[in-house]
């Protein structure tokens, strides 16, 4: 499996209430939460972000709220993959879940600035930089999890036992 | 190498002898928590499961309280829709207007969680139970939806921080000031995936009211959970409050731990985190005039009957300045009713505040308080995110219900000493 795209970044503690404002938590239909993803940090966001485009973050990427609607929006706003330096855990969990992909990759959210455009593979864990021209190697998840994302989230991996 | 007590709760959930950090298990859960907003999501999942029943109608707990009484059309077809599947299911504890309170207050108020116990709960302040000495997690809708269908979960076994707390809090020092002290000191990241381990002779100072605040709040040190040993305090309180039987686990004396602080409750003074993180916190001697436009006390953290009493206990010798709106919530209908029959209510009102029915409301920014452009709320809520409560540029002090009701008087951030109390 692989991504690519263009980056957003974004910095420390990306919170569930940014990503998704509860707000708009009267809706749980992807589509509609999609509208309204990183309103209240960049409102351009929705505007400008295309099929397959990435978002890169620092540390602690999904704090706060438990809202699955956070990574549902990302989703259906159309990003592929998000990296970070590390992500909350409920976020974490969430996102593998419902077969959002995401690396931590501490150097990655280092080396990688908006814009850039960054090619993703999965079974390997590396992230390239095309813009740059550099590469890094992301945290493969644990056995475990791997089977949770290859059945495309927990509930087809539970159908699945 | 010995288990800490929540490795302790983990293993035996597990049916193992032995847990250790790092490890992926697979846990028995007693109890799954879903609320208005997490569970019509979870609901859709289940649509998805080769098998559509749940597994124990008695240890789901669905509660309405984010958005009910409803605040609009959307909402009210969310309530609708977990409404019928309680009904469809026979889930006993499902929780609708009228008997509702906030999900956090409730659940212990109703004797549904004890000691020992493993509860996974769509919502990130699931971890509040750890004051009861039981293992107690947020997770996601579609978590939720696994546990429901399964009665299980998977987790990776935490490490864990220790907090050793001493001493006793000097007055109007609650435990809001300590996890506030705690998530200063830490970080909002600071427990990433770990659990948090109070421990040290000072608990039997704080009462189960300050225990539910400092567990509730470890999420926002990015903690797994925040539990307590069990005392007496708790034990009083399970037998109060409930018939479930429970189970008390000790952490080991070579139970490992990644970091351990002593904190002296008797050093700790009121504290308030200025926006927009929960880390960002300041001793009340350190605040310069900061002008407010609204103050908000309740919500799972801080709108235990404790709070209100603490509140009422300023308010009652001093009203609400003229121009400020002070929004009080209890957080369950019997709390609402015992401030009621203790006179707190009255205290409110007289005052110049306002008491509303139990709801998340204006924590999450929902409804029952939102801020304009450029306004200032002090409030005993939890987080202080950028539009948390309102406007993108609105702002919140996260503060203890002393400091709360004191900055209601003054309309500015203030501690009851400014008031000679």
């Amino acid at each position: 499996m692989q991504a690519k795209g263009i980056v957003f970044k974004y910095g420390d503690n990306v919170d569930t209430d940014v990503i998704i404002p509860a707000r708009y938590l009267n809706s749980s239909d992807p589509a509609e939460l999609a509208k309204h993803c990183m309103e209240d940090i960049d409102k351009e966001f929705v505007n400008r972000v295309q099929k397959g485009d990435i978002i890169v973050a620092d540390k602690n990427f999904g704090c706060g709220s438990s809202r699955e609607h956070a990574p549902l929006a990302i989703k259906a706003a159309g990003v592929s993959c998000v990296i970070a330096e590390t992500f909350a855990r409920i976020f974490y969990r969430n996102a593998i879940n419902i077969g959002l992909p995401i690396i931590e990759c501490p150097e990655a959210s280092k080396g990688i600035e908006a814009g850039d455009e960054v090619e993703i593979d999965f079974d390997s864990g590396i992230i390239y930089n095309r813009t740059k021209g550099t590469s890094f190697q992301g945290q493969a998840f644990p056995p475990f999890m791997q089977k949770i994302i290859a059945a495309e989230g927990l509930i087809n991996y539970i159908n699945n036992k | 190498m010995g288990m800490t007590m929540t490795q302790k709760i983990l293993a035996a959930a597990a049916g193992l002898a032995e847990v250790k950090a790092g490890q992926l298990i697979e846990a028995d859960l007693s109890l799954v928590l879903g609320n208005d907003i997490t569970s019509p999501v979870a609901i859709h999942e289940m649509d998805k499961f080769n098998k559509q029943s749940v597994f124990d109608k008695e240890k789901i707990a669905l509660v309405m309280d984010h958005f009910v009484p409803n605040k609009d059309i959307k909402s009210a077809e969310h309530c609708k829709c977990v409404r019928q599947f309680a009904c469809q299911n026979g889930i006993t504890n499902f929780f609708d207007v009228g008997e509702m309170g906030i999900e956090h207050a409730l659940l212990p108020e109703k004797g549904l969680v004890v000691a020992g116990d493993v509860v996974i709960g769509a919502d990130s302040h699931t971890c509040t139970y750890g004051a009861l000495g039981a293992f107690s997690t947020g997770v996601g809708s579609t978590d939720m939806a696994a546990g429901m269908a399964t009665g299980k979960a998977w987790f990776k076994v935490p490490s864990a921080i220790k907090f050793v707390l001493t001493g006793k809090p000097q007055p109007w020092i609650s435990g809001k000031d300590v996890i506030l002290h705690i998530i200063g000191m830490i970080g909002v990241d600071g427990a990433l995936y770990k659990s948090m381990e109070f421990t040290g002779d000072g608990i039997a100072n704080l009462s189960m009211d300050d225990r539910f605040t400092i567990s509730n709040m470890a999420i926002e040190a990015g903690g797994k959970n925040g539990i307590f040993p069990v005392d007496e305090t708790t034990i009083a309180y399970m037998k109060e409050h409930s018939t479930k039987e429970f189970k008390i686990y000790e952490a080991d004396e070579d139970a490992e731990y990644e970091a351990v602080y002593t904190i002296d409750l008797s050093t700790l003074k009121s504290t308030v985190s200025f926006p927009h993180l929960p880390e960002n916190t300041h001793t009340i001697d350190e605040v310069e005039e900061i002008a407010i436009d609204q103050v908000v006390i309740g919500s799972c953290t801080n709108g235990h009957i404790e709070d209100l009493r603490c509140a009422a206990a300023i308010l009652e010798k001093f009203p609400v300045k003229k121009g400020l709106r002070c929004i009080i919530i209890p957080a369950t209908q019997k709390i609402y009713l015992q401030a009621i029959e203790e006179g707190l209510v009255q205290t409110f009102i007289k005052a110049g505040a306002v008491v509303s029915t139990p709801t998340c409301g204006p924590c999450l920014g929902g409804y029952m308080g939102i801020l304009a452009a450029n306004e200032r709320c002090v409030s005993t809520t939890n987080r202080n995110f950028v539009g948390r409560m309102g406007d993108v540029t609105s702002e919140i002090y996260l503060a203890s219900p002393a400091v709360a009701a004191a900055s209601a008087v003054t309309g500015k951030i203030s501690g009851p000493a400014e008031l000679g109390l």
